[in-house]
């Protein structure tokens, strides 16, 4: 599916904001000058092209309460696919990525409680094969928006 | 910067953990989405906008909207480059790198034994060699030589998260 123009105006809208009120996409509509209509279909049809990673909300985890964390794991390669398939099973990890290098496992935790944090990697830290962890907590997080400008 | 904030302002009642739960489900692509989202919060569509509002002001919410595949925009390669600041440039020199369009992330993070670095950020490009362009211009713009570029070998899990869900983890025995 190529992007029209219309399409790629429409993403650029869609990164920004979706309206809060009770016809968002016929206010969008509106600053396309297009029919709500057709809005709606080309959402769906964008999202079902897979242009879309998602749409909808995007929470600031800390603000609800949750604490967020990085951790690296450093895994015999022999023990990597057990390893990362244990981790993905926790509902609190959204991110898990292997990458090359000495640490070569990389994952996001969030949690609501610190002990909550604190039983989670201590069992991935008991895993077979892991050999060595590190907990890089963040104070600041400086660019946290994901948007690219299609033209 | 942004989330410096205490926990009496982090405390949601009841109501709000349905209003979380009932946003973080997809959005319906139809013309009244939110009376949707509210009837799964069994609150009233006039209620649910105005909260939705209040936690758009409150930074409970980042944002309402859409995030693209990074392969739409034609950003196949994607490196992890991890960065050792002086800390009394850190601030100066994530400015610097946040402003740059090929970065999507920036963090600053603690360094840990043998691992010095103290400032993360991610970088999209077309591809390695690109990648490796735009780590070396962040490089010569800061003035920081000592970085690592983590390239991702494959993506084990990439979700979005289910905030105040009563399942157990499946690892709780």
């Amino acid at each position: 599916m190529e992007l029209s123009s219309f399409d790629k105006s429409l993403l650029n809208l869609l990164q920004g904001s979706i309206p809060v009120c009770r016809r968002p996409f016929a206010e969008l509509a509106n600053r396309l000058g297009a029919e709500e209509n057709f809005v709606l279909e080309r959402v769906r049809r964008l999202k079902a092209a897979g242009y879309l990673r998602r749409i909808g909300t995007f929470f600031n985890s800390d603000n609800l309460g949750y604490r967020g964390t990085l951790v690296a794991l450093e895994v015999q390669p022999s023990e990597i696919c057990a390893v990362a398939e244990a981790i993905n099973n926790y509902n609190e990890v959204t991110h898990n990525y292997e990458r090359e290098g000495k640490f070569n496992l990389w994952f996001t935790l969030l949690t609501p409680t610190v002990e909550r944090e604190g039983k989670i990697l201590s069992e991935i830290r008991s895993l077979r094969g892991v050999e060595d962890m590190i907990n890089l907590k963040s104070n600041q997080k400086f660019k946290i928006n994901v948007q690219f400008k299609l033209q | 910067m942004c989330n410096s904030n205490s926990n009496e302002q982090t405390a949601l009642t009841a109501p709000d953990k349905k209003i979380v739960r009932a946003l973080q489900e997809d959005f319906p692509l139809c013309e009244e989405p939110y009376k949707i989202l509210a009837e799964r919060a069994g609150i009233d569509e006039e209620k649910f906008l105005e909260r939705v509002k209040d936690f758009l002001r409150e930074k409970k919410i980042r944002k309402m909207g859409a995030v693209l595949q990074h392969r739409t925009a034609g950003f196949k390669s994607n490196a992890l480059c991890v960065w050792n600041v002086p800390p009394e440039k850190l601030l100066e020199v994530a400015e610097i790198m946040s402003a740059h369009s090929a970065v999507s992330h920036c963090y600053d993070r603690n360094p840990a034994p043998n691992w010095n670095y103290n400032l993360y950020t991610m970088i999209h490009a077309k591809s390695r060699e690109e990648c490796d362009a735009i780590i070396a211009e962040l490089s010569k713009l800061t003035g920081i030589t000592n970085f690592q570029a983590l390239y991702s070998k494959k993506e084990w899990k990439k979700t979005a998260m289910k905030y105040f869900d009563d399942e157990p983890s499946t690892n709780d025995e």
